[in-house]
Parts: structure tokens; C-alpha cells; sequence
């Protein structure tokens, strides 16, 4: 079987894997480069739990076929911590509760930080929306929505600052 | 799993060579084609990425109009101001389609080819009378969008071809357009039915150019000339209203099916063409 050699940057560092038939980015995230934070639920789209950035845009990694990203920035969970210090929402989640299994919690806090980079100061009603294409099983979302309120509000105010 | 090899061709005429083998999909977003690949549905040996092929992405204005590359992402279209201006209705029926995620990578070209008879992103097109420019083993060709779908998951394209773009008219002053839809929740469903309209006013705003187009209400989404035509020459007063809406109920062919029955279908789809008649009326500055 013919793969295809893939360059792409992850998380800001060089990355390349050979691309099989068929592979999509999270097959290739997951199996090639060992990044397991991106889940599968669905792979049909509809759970979110794949969510990372591509070259800047929130999608679902079940989405992309791996060859897609040849030359591609790609952004996933495993760089949202700088070093051993957790992103506000990360340490927000935590503070709140805002997750059970955690399953879906990655993609979440990709499709979050996404959300927040675009509209610092979004409504509960924005937020709402944004990330409605990220099921949670367990939490009933509430608090989902309230840590990422409330990292919002702490992040305006280091910015402020 | 059988071989299958991904193209990322740059040129239009090379993606149509690349597409002439019968067993070559095209791909824009992948929002469709993914999940159709991992289901079975569609079995291609060769992935043709539209998405390499400067002409099929972004916006741009050309002769007074808007060009709308078919594989451009509705995210993008909803951060062009200029677009969303001219054309709100175009925007929101494309930005209507799936989550935040999808709206990343999904296409007006791609939600157009899927054939889906609910797609969100085609009854406002249909309605701005958008023609589509073709590109295939013999060249190109244009053809107006509701000439594209032919039934549930066919379309008129001929093995080659695919759709570069869509053109948009020249938008004149006070002239505007909309589109709803109306789901069983809140957010990423399929429509239950679905009405695009767009309306020209003239200075003192009398309606002098309409079209209504509907989805999810019969195998394909449908211009309704008759409910355009019962528009023109009045403002949106109640007798032209009415009669718009029964000439939409009288194109109704829908379905029953878990999210409606064929007379809700009919009902609702009347009920959103004057609703969305009468958001296009005051968005043109009536």
C-alpha cells in the first residue's frame, strides 16, 4: 500500500508521519504521532470530541483526511498547557467541575480557547452556541458554561492588567 | 480497505482531468464525504481536494458582483463584512450548516453537490438567482443552482465536472435577502423545511424584483416563481403576503417523516416565507 509522506507543524513544532489510505488528521494525531488527547466519540462530526485548530479554524479531526494538512499549522490539546502551567480554562474546568469522564473534555477546551481567542466577551447565550457542537454526556453543560465564563472574565482581566 | 489515493490538484482543468476516472469523488470541506467514506456509502478509489484551487476558495467582487469560491468555508463567509452586507441571507443559510467545527471546514459548493433535498446553504442561492460556473473535461459552463440538484443525492454534473464558483448578481441599493429554517431544537439538526427570499425595492420601496426558493419540502430545493411574482409591486401589505405564501404551500412536495409531516412541512414552509419576505423588506431599508 502507497502512504504519502505528510509535513505539517503541531503544536508548533515540526511534525511528519506517512499518511495511509483513508487516514484521517485524528487517525494520524492518535496512531502516527502519539497524541491521544484528541477522542474519537463519533467520527462522523457530530460530538466534537476531535476538536483542534487548522491553521487557526476549529474542526473536527474525524473530518480531515490526513493528507489535508500537508504543510498545515495543526493545534491540539497537548499544547494548550505552557509547560507545566494550566491554561485558565483548564484550571476554570477543574475549580468547576466542569467535567465526569472527561471523554469530551479536550475537545471541549480546544473548542473553548477557540471561542474565547475569537470573542474575549462572548454571552452565556454565545458561548452557548459555539459549543454546541461539543456533546457532554455527564455534566448537563452548566457548569461546562460556567467555567468557561468565568476564565473569560479572568482572562480579560489579565489583559487588562 | 481498498486502495485510495488523494489528489491536490491547483488548476481547475487539472481537477477535472484528475475527476474524469469514475471512481473519483471530489472533496471540498469533507463535512459529507468523511462520514459518507467511513459509512460505506461511497466507495472512491481516487479523493479529488478542491481546496488547493485558487478560484474555488474565498470571496471576491467581480463586474459589480460577488464571486463566491465553491469551496470556501462558512466561516470565512461569515467574516466577510462586505458579503454579509449584500447577501445576509446567502450568509446565514451557509452558516446555518452543523457546529462551530464544521462551519470550519463545510462549503456552499459541497453542501450544494451532497444533494441533500434540506441543504441550508442552497434556497438562499436559488433566491439570488446565483449561477454556477462548471468546469469539466470540456471546458466550462454556467448554470443557474437549481438547475444543479436533480433528486435526493443526484445532480446534473457529468463525470469531470465540478462547481468552481458561484456568481452572484449585481446588488443594487435597498435590495436585500434571508433565509430560515425551522428545526425541532435549537441548533445542528436538518431542516424541517426552509425558505430563501430576496427582494429589490425601489426608492420608495414597492418590491420590484423577488424570488422565493424552498427546501425540505420536496425531492430538491425549488425557485417558487409564482410566490416572487405576488410580491412585486406592492409593500409587503397582507393580500400580497398571503398570496405568496399559498403559491409556496402549492409547491410543497414533502415527506412525513420523524421531524414533520407532510402537512406541517406545507404549513410551515408558508409561515416562513412571509416571515423571511418580511425580514429581507426591512433589511433592504424599507
Amino acid at each position: 500500500m502507497s502512504k504519502i509522506h505528510i509535513t505539517t507543524t503541531v503544536n508548533g513544532d515540526p511534525a511528519e508521519f506517512l499518511a495511509s489510505s483513508g487516514m484521517t488528521l485524528l487517525d494520524a494525531l492518535r496512531d502516527e504521532l502519539g497524541l491521544t488527547g484528541a477522542k474519537e466519540g463519533c467520527g462522523s462530526g457530530d460530538c466534537g470530541a476531535c476538536s483542534v485548530m487548522l491553521d487557526g479554524r476549529l474542526v473536527c479531526a474525524c473530518l480531515v483526511l490526513a493528507p489535508e494538512v500537508e504543510g498545515c499549522r495543526v493545534e491540539t490539546i497537548e499544547g494548550m498547557a505552557q509547560g507545566g502551567q494550566l491554561h485558565p480554562l483548564q484550571q476554570k474546568f477543574l475549580e468547576h467541575a466542569a467535567l465526569q469522564c472527561g471523554f469530551c473534555t479536550p475537545g471541549l477546551l480546544v473548542a473553548a480557547k477557540a471561542l474565547l481567542d475569537a470573542h474575549p466577551d462572548p454571552t452565556e447565550v454565545e458561548a452557548r452556541y459555539w459549543l454546541a457542537g461539543n456533546l457532554c454526556r455527564c455534566t448537563g453543560y452548566d457548569k461546562i458554561i460556567r467555567a468557561v465564563m468565568d476564565a473569560a472574565a479572568e482572562l480579560r482581566q489579565e489583559r487588562a492588567a | 480497505m481498498p486502495e485510495l489515493a488523494y489528489l491536490a490538484p491547483s488548476s481547475p482543468e487539472d481537477a477535472a482531468r484528475a475527476l474524469a476516472s469514475a471512481g473519483s469523488r471530489p472533496l471540498s470541506g469533507g463535512t459529507d464525504l468523511l462520514v459518507q467514506l467511513r459509512a460505506g456509502r461511497v466507495k472512491p478509489d481516487v479523493i479529488v481536494d478542491l481546496k488547493k484551487i485558487t478560484g474555488a476558495m474565498g470571496v471576491r467582487e467581480q463586474n459589480g458582483g460577488f464571486v463566491i469560491g465553491a469551496a470556501t468555508s462558512g466561516a470565512v463567509l461569515g467574516e466577510h463584512a462586505g458579503l454579509v452586507r449584500a447577501w445576509p441571507g446567502i450568509v446565514e443559510g451557509a452558516n446555518l450548516i452543523g457546529s462551530t467545527q464544521v462551519q470550519g471546514r463545510a462549503s456552499l459548493g459541497g453542501n450544494l453537490c451532497n444533494g441533500s433535498p434540506a441543504a441550508d446553504g442552497v434556497p438562499a442561492l436559488i433566491a439570488a438567482r446565483a449561477v454556477c460556473v462548471i468546469v469539466g473535461p470540456n471546458g466550462r459552463r454556467e448554470a443557474p443552482v437549481e438547475s444543479i440538484v436533480t433528486g435526493p443525492g443526484q445532480t446534473s454534473l457529468a463525470q469531470g465536472e465540478f462547481v468552481l464558483e458561484f456568481r452572484l448578481p449585481p446588488r443594487p441599493a435597498r435590495a436585500s435577502d434571508a433565509y430560515l429554517r425551522l428545526i425541532p431544537r435549537t441548533e445542528m439538526d436538518i431542516a424541517v423545511a426552509g425558505v430563501g427570499v430576496n427582494l429589490v425595492l425601489d426608492a420608495g420601496g414597492v418590491v420590484t424584483h423577488a424570488h422565493v426558493a424552498i427546501g425540505a419540502v420536496a425531492p430538491t430545493a425549488l425557485l417558487v416563481a409564482d410566490a416572487g411574482a405576488a410580491l412585486i409591486g406592492g409593500k409587503l401589505d397582507d393580500a400580497r403576503l398571503a398570496a405568496m405564501e399559498a403559491a409556496v404551500r402549492a409547491a410543497c412536495k414533502p415527506i412525513s417523516d420523524k421531524r414533520g409531516t407532510a402537512e406541517y412541512r406545507t404549513k410551515i414552509a408558508g409561515v416562513l416565507a412571509r416571515r423571511a419576505a418580511l425580514i429581507a423588506f426591512d433589511r433592504a431599508g424599507a
